[in-house]
């Protein structure tokens, strides 16, 4: 078992662990943050780059340092291994880069999209990017398609993680998801804008860390702070039924699936359960999920343990 | 008894002297006073007619603003409601079709957009929250009512009109707000 030193906090993990999940073992400030890569969805990862640390010492056979930064979410430790991340200004700065690339093309439209307090490009910015944009020129902009009755692909604000790809590749049966082109013209597209009719489509909205995909039926009808999300379970013979339901008083205003602290999902939930059981029959509601303090959907929101007043 | 303040006054039922006694000199002095106050600067103003200059400081009945084109600034992002501190506005919002681009900026607007006036305490965190620019607190004051119900405000009671004469001139508090936030900003 490698031992490895991650901003000086240590820990041994198994062989082939990536430093990304060590670092998440340790866990706090010192995890990087990672737009593309999914822990549930093999094969994603180093696109966004958003993870680069600095390696400082590469193992106790090899000591040397590397020489780039290397993506976190794809580089294994090695024993003795020594990694700055936020105690590396280098690291910092370059994420900082990042996030202002990152940006380039992304429309400034956060008052009207519909992943606005859950996106994790306005977490990213926020806490790492510049206050302005230096960009001058015209961005890139796509009309907006309807895959199917039920998702809206924006295109424009796509960030190319792929991770709805490989959500598309791993979860459906028959590949109608991908990327066309190359470069700057890359673009997710389903082929001649065909409807994706399996079962576990509507995942693709939940692995999405931007509004390019959004859930068709609650387009515009709400703004995530404004909604309970509840844990709810149904019986439902494709999936697990376990989800969460937002619900504004006794209305449920959408449903999704159940992310971890690093917002990822790891019961992936169907169709039917996502676009069509949207009355408070069909699901047992848990009780109110537990919501990071920091996060604008705690506003207004009572959360956490509440004790009794002895 | 010892006072414990030195602002006690002892009541002494003394006798009045003669010029006391005939009030005369008194209710002249009186007459004096309120005669000088004839030709002094008058204080009041006829309201309706006449208006004092506000600060622009103050905060008053709220507008949502249009844009040169007539188009409306809010888009339903539902910042002002979240930094609300009383929870004052409510908001639904729509999309916008074909054929309305010259009603709404973007996309998305807001189909009810409702402001309780008996909730809200003029704080102007819903303009310092807008993103576009959208609500301002405007020197109107918001008018008397006897039913509650008429204070809660619609859109019809908060958007501008389109045509120049009906335009609510918001520059002086636009200039105090952005002024406010570089001051608060170094």
């Amino acid at each position: 078992m490698p031992k490895v030193k991650i901003d000086n906090f240590e820990i041994e993990v198994p062989d082939g662990t990536t430093i990304l999940n060590a670092a998440r073992q340790i866990g706090g400030d010192i995890v990087p943050p990672a737009m593309c890569y999914y822990s549930t969805l093999q094969g994603s990862g180093g696109k966004c780059r958003t993870c680069l640390v600095k390696v400082t010492k590469g193992s106790e056979k090899d000591p040397r340092p590397m020489p780039k930064l290397v993506a976190s979410c794809q580089q294994t430790v090695m024993d003795g291994m020594e990694v700055a991340n936020i105690t590396s200004e280098e690291v910092l700065n370059a994420r900082k880069g990042v996030v202002e690339f990152l940006l380039i093309n992304h429309p400034l439209d956060c008052p009207i999209c519909d992943q606005a307090g859950e996106c994790h490009l306005q977490d990213l910015a926020f806490e790492h990017g510049a206050e302005q944009t230096r960009y001058e020129f015209e961005r890139r902009t796509f009309e907006k398609i309807d895959i199917g009755p039920y998702i809206k692909l924006h295109m424009t604000r796509c960030i190319l993680c792929y991770r709805c790809v490989y959500t598309a590749n791993q979860l459906t049966d028959n590949r109608v998801h991908g990327i066309i082109n190359r470069g700057d013209h890359a673009e997710i597209s389903t082929f001649i804008e065909k409807a994706i009719d399996n079962d576990f489509s509507g995942n693709v909205i939940d692995v999405c860390p931007v509004g390019a995909l959004t859930d068709r039926t609650f387009r515009f009808k709400s703004r995530v702070w404004f909604l309970n999300p509840m844990n709810a379970h149904r019986d439902c013979p494709t999936c697990s039924g376990k989800a969460v339901v937002w619900m504004y008083g006794n209305e449920i205003f959408r449903v999704t699936a159940r992310k971890d602290k690093y917002d990822e999902v790891h019961d992936f939930i169907c169709n039917t359960c996502r676009f069509e059981k949207k009355a408070l029959s069909d699901w047992t509601v848990e009780g109110p999920r537990d919501i990071d303090r920091h996060s604008v959907i705690s506003q207004n929101h009572y959360e956490g343990q509440t004790q009794t007043v002895r | 008894m010892q006072a414990l303040t030195n602002r006690s006054k002892n009541v002494v039922d003394k006798k009045m002297t003669f010029m006391e006694r005939i009030y005369l000199p008194a209710i002249l002095s009186g007459m004096w006073i309120t005669l000088k106050h004839f030709f002094r600067k008058k204080n009041a103003l006829n309201y309706p007619e006449e208006k004092r200059p506000f600060a622009p400081v103050y905060r008053g009945w709220h507008v949502l603003k249009r844009d040169a084109k007539g188009r409306e600034n809010c888009t339903a992002c539902g910042l002002c409601a979240v930094a609300c501190p009383a929870e004052a506005i409510t908001m639904e919002a729509a999309e916008r079709r074909k054929g309305e681009e010259h009603l709404y900026r973007e996309e998305k607007y807001a189909a009810v957009y409702e402001i309780n006036m008996l909730r809200c305490i003029f704080c102007g965190l819903c303009e310092e929250a807008c993103p576009k620019e959208a609500i301002f607190l405007t020197d109107r004051i918001v008018p008397s009512d006897y039913v509650r119900q008429n204070f809660i405000f619609g859109k019809d009671m908060l958007v501008e009109g389109i045509d120049p004469a009906n335009r609510i001139d918001v520059t002086v508090r636009q200039k105090h707000i952005q002024e406010h936030k570089t001051g608060s900003g170094q």
